[in-house]
């Protein structure tokens, strides 16, 4: 019986822990409460996933109400897999939380961020399941104020500013979409996004429509952190808590690139975005411009994490790359490393915050001979770099080397040529890295091992050992990018 | 064109670049905001306009009413101004605490006294 409601519980069971943390107001109790909705978020999810594999796309009518008129929850392949990506990601820091939140914010907040966590996961997790466009908006500012309180709620003075930032730049994207997604209303009379999809069809005005791409392209653009929309990246995955800091970099720009997706392919089709505009020429300018620009950003950081954000920057380049080839293994390969960047930062953000935790900062400077004082971390660091970069035998090799087919394919091997070339810059940025904790000594009076404690480190070498095993694997990781480039490219025949 | 006939479309359209200018232009982080909000409130009308039909009623079934108003934009909406004010206490109870922090709610001179702090933890 239960099994017919699990699209509604993958949103519910999240939305409803939120309010009895408050209630209860424990923060051990919160705790526990957030790792076990992620857990059963991951269950819901991996079991949607199969029965989408196994049966096709699953059609939920919310409150029985059937769709157009009612708000329809469907999944299929592609946002099955991005469900999946969540709850893992989710998973994994969760657990890792309790010893991370517990340095890093006041006592009395503690439930308050895990009810913020809980919100934030059905937020996501909404807006990848919804097949209703104004649905897909409420989610998308569920998800967008939970992140905002959530990176308010980091140590530094400066974490408000950047949640003041991303306020007002989430906010009118947010607004951009709603806008596009009212024009789109006004032209077809739907809001059902399988709905509108027939409908769309059948419009002879075609400037509305264009509009209305237009305002979702620069609303999503600004939320998935689109070159030069990015401005509120950095400082907030650097000043965020390093729990939080590791779910944002792994889901939040994800989803949105996922709904950019569902726009692009599915509603408009590609006949109109790549046809009539020339979306793909500006998609792969912008693309190049982030790989390369924010890559070199990237290498002169002086702090870790505000490092690997702009490398967030340069690597959301490569997924909408994948998606501006518009050819089936380009767009695997986008669909790919949207999952293979996500363990790739996520495990990256969660060892950093064992490094925040034991020296207090992650500035290059204080990471002088951190191979020696924190081994295991810094090993995983090296790993995590080593999936970043593309090194064949990891995660990111899978990505990039579909990316590189793609470009082929498309004809354009100067563009084949500079996803490898830019996977030197961050050899770059990775190496600085390297040199500072294996090559230097540690500061003079600083030589103890101070590893991060298990309940770190497990969950943080788990998504290191999960960049290895699906560099190795790929029949979850690229097989399912496959199924969902395959869905995305079946809407325009 | 018909100018006069799309003015509510007018309306919406300036109300979007007014707000959508304040952010940009002001320092002020209350007074950007107050464009926020006026840019949000664009979209309201850009919504509940269009739903309107003059002479329309409530969709009442019964035979004296021929022509109805569509009520779905003004349920949108009614959502869309509850994320409105969420957004908006959220963004001011922000500005509360950056004051506290930096006694200051001006962007330049916030900036200004993080100079030089490159130290994130």
């Amino acid at each position: 019986m239960i099994g017919a409601h699990l699209p509604a519980l993958q949103v519910v069971v999240p939305l409803l822990a939120a309010p009895l943390m408050v209630l209860v107001r424990r923060g051990g109790f919160a705790w526990l409460l957030a790792t076990a909705v992620s857990w059963v978020s991951l269950a819901i999810a991996i079991t949607l996933a199969l029965r989408v594999y196994e049966s096709g796309t699953i059609s939920y009518p919310i409150g029985n109400w059937p769709p157009p008129w009612g708000i329809e929850y469907r999944v299929d392949a592609v946002n099955a897999y991005v469900l999946v990506l969540i709850g893992l990601v989710a998973s994994i820091v969760a657990p890792y939380a309790r010893l991370s939140v517990a340095a890093e914010v006041p006592r009395d907040q503690h439930y308050l961020l895990y009810t913020m966590y809980s919100l934030c996961l059905a937020g996501l997790l909404g807006m990848a399941i919804t097949g209703d466009a104004f649905n897909l908006f409420v989610f998308l500012e569920i998800a967008s104020l939970s992140t905002y309180v959530l990176i308010a709620l980091g140590r530094n003075r400066r974490a408000l500013l950047a949640a003041y930032q991303y306020l007002v730049l989430g906010t009118i994207g947010a607004t951009f979409y709603v806008v596009g997604v009212g024009l789109l209303y006004l032209t077809t009379g739907t809001l059902n996004l399988a709905d509108m999809v027939v409908r769309l069809r059948e419009v002879q005005e075609i400037r509305p429509v264009l509009a209305a791409l237009a305002f979702v392209t620069v609303g999503m653009g600004l939320k998935l952190a689109l070159f030069p929309l990015h401005f509120w990246l950095p400082n907030a995955y650097a000043f965020a808590p390093s729990a939080i800091a590791a779910l944002l970099a792994a889901t939040a720009t994800k989803v949105a690139i996922y709904v950019l997706l569902r726009f692009y392919f599915t509603i408009f089709g590609p006949s109109l975005v790549f046809e009539r505009l020339p979306m793909a020429e500006i998609l792969i300018a912008l693309s190049v411009a982030a790989v390369v620009i924010a890559s070199l950003v990237a290498v002169f950081q002086r702090d870790l994490k505000r490092m690997f954000a702009y490398s967030s920057v340069a690597q959301i380049g490569y997924i909408t790359l994948g998606m501006g080839l518009v050819n089936e293994p380009g767009l695997t390969g986008a669909v790919a490393h949207l999952f293979n960047h996500g363990l790739t930062k996520g495990a990256l953000f969660l060892l950093l915050g064992g490094v925040a935790l034991r020296l207090g900062g992650t500035n290059i400077d204080r990471v002088a001979g951190l191979a020696r004082r924190m081994p295991l971390t810094s090993f995983g660091i090296v790993l995590a770099g080593l999936s970043l970069i593309g090194t064949p035998g990891s995660a990111g090799f899978i990505s990039k080397w579909y990316l590189v087919v793609g470009a082929v394919e498309r004809g354009n091997w100067w563009l084949a040529i500079l996803i490898v070339a830019s996977s030197l810059i961050a050899v770059a940025y990775v190496w600085r890295f390297v040199e500072m904790a294996y090559l230097r000594a540690p500061q003079a009076g600083a030589a103890e091992r101070i590893e991060a404690p298990a309940a770190m480190l497990l969950p943080a070498w788990i998504m290191v050992a999960g960049c290895i095993y699906f560099g190795l694997d790929t029949s979850f990781s690229a097989g399912g990018a496959r199924a969902a480039a395959e869905a995305l490219l079946g809407g325009l025949r | 064109m018909n100018v006069a006939g799309h003015y509510s479309y007018w309306v919406t359209i300036f109300l979007m670049v007014a707000g959508l200018y304040i952010v940009i232009a002001r320092g002020n982080l209350v007074k950007k905001l107050i464009g926020l909000g006026i840019f949000q409130t664009s979209v309201y009308l850009l919504y509940i306009a269009p739903g309107k039909l003059i002479g329309g009623t409530a969709p009442v079934l019964a035979d004296s009413f021929k022509i109805y108003s569509n009520p779905l934009p003004h349920v949108l909406i009614l959502t869309a101004i509850v994320v409105g004010v969420a957004t908006l206490a959220l963004g001011l109870a922000l500005v509360v605490r950056i004051r506290e922090a930096y006694d200051s709610i001006e962007e330049d001179e916030i900036l200004e006294k993080d100079r030089g702090e490159e130290d994130p933890r």
